[in-house]
């Protein structure tokens, strides 16, 4: 009873430190976001007082729902080709790499590496006026204007490319746990190599197609640098709002109440999606 | 050739929906060699699409631009080589950066790693709730993040912005990926030594420091370089709370409206090459302690790539 007592205690302090850390430093920041959200500043003094000024809201949302909207679409074409591109290479590096898996893997994290910033400036060279890709892409009409910079479609691409390894990493986790016999049945009762796919391989990875869509989706709704070193005017997304309110702007609680609706809404997507994708992705667990 | 002709032809003649039986021509061969490694040349494309940014950073850092912007190749030089650290502003900022990784770095990775200890061995009250709370950062979006805590130390008034308030911030979100890291190498753990140990009379702390922390140690070492690495490039967090304090990537974006120099490729491509070799170094370690243990290798990668989710 007494080393019962005494292990939990040991519990208890051994998570004291960060849960304390990440409790005032993450919880209740939020709290005092929710808070600026609802108030109204005191004409000309920079200073706020608590109104529950539910119209911040509403006016952040009226001025500024194109972005927002062009954020979750920008994310969801990148989490989609992410998908599409993240598939070919997660499978081989689970089944067919042999010895080159190592270093597939290597290839995957290496982006990572290099510094973000640094990697979205390459895709400013690769999508250049200049650059080859630019004029292949011209050439066969997927680029009409000559050029690819700062559009929508720069943006998406370096989303794309940044996240890549998000979607990766979880696929191959998931198609590397498949039990290699099941495929085997599946070959030896004559299914065709692509309704072995269809059927038994992809339901199988379906948990690491949530789990990759979620990791590449949440950051890339709230990013902003590639749209801020890729995109125009034309193309900015909910992260460069929110940063510039709050940085140059000093339009705090518009800001705040945008980023509580961005919270907000991708919590629900991501509640509806596990809903909705989740029991499936359960059930191919299951049947492992 | 005949023979290997005709099994090719019986083969195709049991394989459904494969085409006639004539004999193949070499575009006919071509097309199903085509076929048959279709998703080889796909993944080698996309590991080839991955890597190509690298490529131009690498080649960009002996570039010798004409203006401001290295963004077009003008023509070869060594001379950013070889004084990769001749602009004291950038060198500044990268050295902030490292002091601030390496302080991020131990403060996050000691807290998460008794936490992952608290989860994993323990059983409390509140267990779920600390689950979530460690869960939660990971699914918010950095800028909700780095507002909400601008928000927090601006209504607070102190501590004024500045190398701290980065501190308390990288702090903040790299304790949910030290956990998560630490906890899955616990999870794939052989309670039987620790018991082994127990029964030869060791106490808890004995068994601790000889047999559960030199086991958990790669982990640990693992956790301790994505903090770093998490650290090191954070631009999103840092851009709210920094105050006047600049750090690598601070000093790229303020850079990038005014021109950018050849040396932040240089110094992106040593960060890379010094990265590359402390993973070496980590992999060969943690080959090293599994050879020596039972800790079943496939289970903690699996985890430390599914953050809370699986």
């Amino acid at each position: 009873m007494a080393t019962a007592l005494r292990r939990r205690s040991l519990a208890y302090l051994l998570l004291a430190p960060g849960t304390l850390w990440l409790v005032i430093f993450f919880v209740i920041p939020l709290y005092f976001m929710a808070k600026l959200s609802l108030d109204t500043e005191i004409p000309g003094t920079l200073h706020y007082h608590f109104t529950w000024a539910w119209s911040n809201y509403k006016e952040a949302l009226q001025l500024y729902d194109t972005q927002f909207v062009r954020s979750f679409i920008y994310a969801g074409i990148a989490t989609l080709l992410c998908l599409i591109i993240a598939y070919p290479l997660a499978y081989v590096i689970a089944f067919k790499a042999g010895r080159w898996r190592s270093l597939m893997l290597f290839a995957v994290v290496a982006p990572f590496f290099t510094t973000y910033l640094v990697r979205t400036l390459a895709w400013k060279t690769i999508l250049s006026n200049e650059s080859p890709i630019t004029e292949i892409f011209h050439a066969i009409g997927l680029a009409p204007s000559g050029h690819i910079l700062y559009t929508g479609f720069a943006v998406i691409a370096g989303i794309t490319y940044n996240f890549l390894p998000f979607m990766v990493l979880p696929l191959y986790a998931s198609l590397e746990r498949i039990d290699v016999r099941v495929l085997e049945a599946s070959k030896d009762l004559y299914a065709s190599a692509s309704s072995t796919f269809w059927k038994v391989t992809l339901p199988l990875s379906l948990p690491g197609v949530v789990a990759g869509t979620l990791l590449t989706f949440i950051p890339a709704v709230g990013d902003y640098v590639n749209a801020e070193f890729l995109g125009g005017a034309n193309n900015r997304m909910i992260g460069n709002v929110i940063q510039s309110l709050y940085l140059t702007q000093s339009n705090y609680s518009a800001a705040s109440a945008l980023s509580f609706v961005l919270m907000a809404v991708i919590m629900i997507v991501v509640f509806i999606y596990i809903r909705f994708a989740g029991s499936e992705a359960l059930m191919g667990q299951e049947a492992v | 050739m005949s023979t290997t002709a005709t099994t090719a032809v019986s083969e195709r003649d049991i394989t459904p929906g494969r085409g006639s039986l004539s004999a193949e021509t070499g575009p006919a061969r071509a097309w199903r060699w085509l076929r048959e490694h279709a998703v080889n040349i796909a993944a080698v494309l996309v590991v080839i699409y991955l890597l190509i940014p690298i490529a131009v950073i690498f080649i960009f850092s002996f570039n010798n631009p004409a203006g401001r912007y290295n963004f077009t190749w003008v023509g070869f030089t060594l001379s950013h080589w070889s004084h990769p650290f001749a602009n004291t502003e950038l060198t500044e900022a990268m050295l902030t950066s490292i002091r601030l990784a390496l302080l991020a770095t131990v403060v996050s990775t000691i807290v998460g790693t008794m936490m992952a200890i608290a989860l994993v061995r323990h059983k409390f009250v509140g267990r779920r709730i600390a689950n979530f709370l460690i869960v939660i950062p990971m699914a918010t979006p950095e800028v909700v993040m780095g507002a909400s805590l601008l928000s927090f130390f601006l209504v607070l008034g102190t501590p004024a912005l500045g190398f701290t308030t980065l501190l308390i911030a990288h702090v903040m979100f790299c304790i949910s990926f030290v956990v998560v890291v630490v906890r899955s190498r616990l999870i794939g753990f052989d309670r039987s030594l620790e018991e082994a140990a127990k029964d030869l009379g060791a106490g808890p702390f004995t068994t601790f420091r000889l047999i559960t922390f030199p086991l958990i140690l790669p982990g640990i070492f693992g956790a301790a370089m994505l903090a770093f690495a998490l650290s090191i490039d954070d631009f999103v967090i840092s851009n709210f709370n920094s105050g006047t304090t600049v750090t690598f990537p601070l000093y790229i974006f303020g850079a990038a409206q005014r021109g950018i120099p050849v040396e932040v490729y240089v110094v992106a491509m040593i960060l890379f090459f010094v990265t590359v070799a402390a993973m070496g170094f980590a992999t060969w370690q943690q080959r090293r302690a599994e050879r020596m243990t039972s800790i079943r290798p496939e289970q903690e990668e699996a985890d430390i790539v599914l953050p809370g989710i699986a």
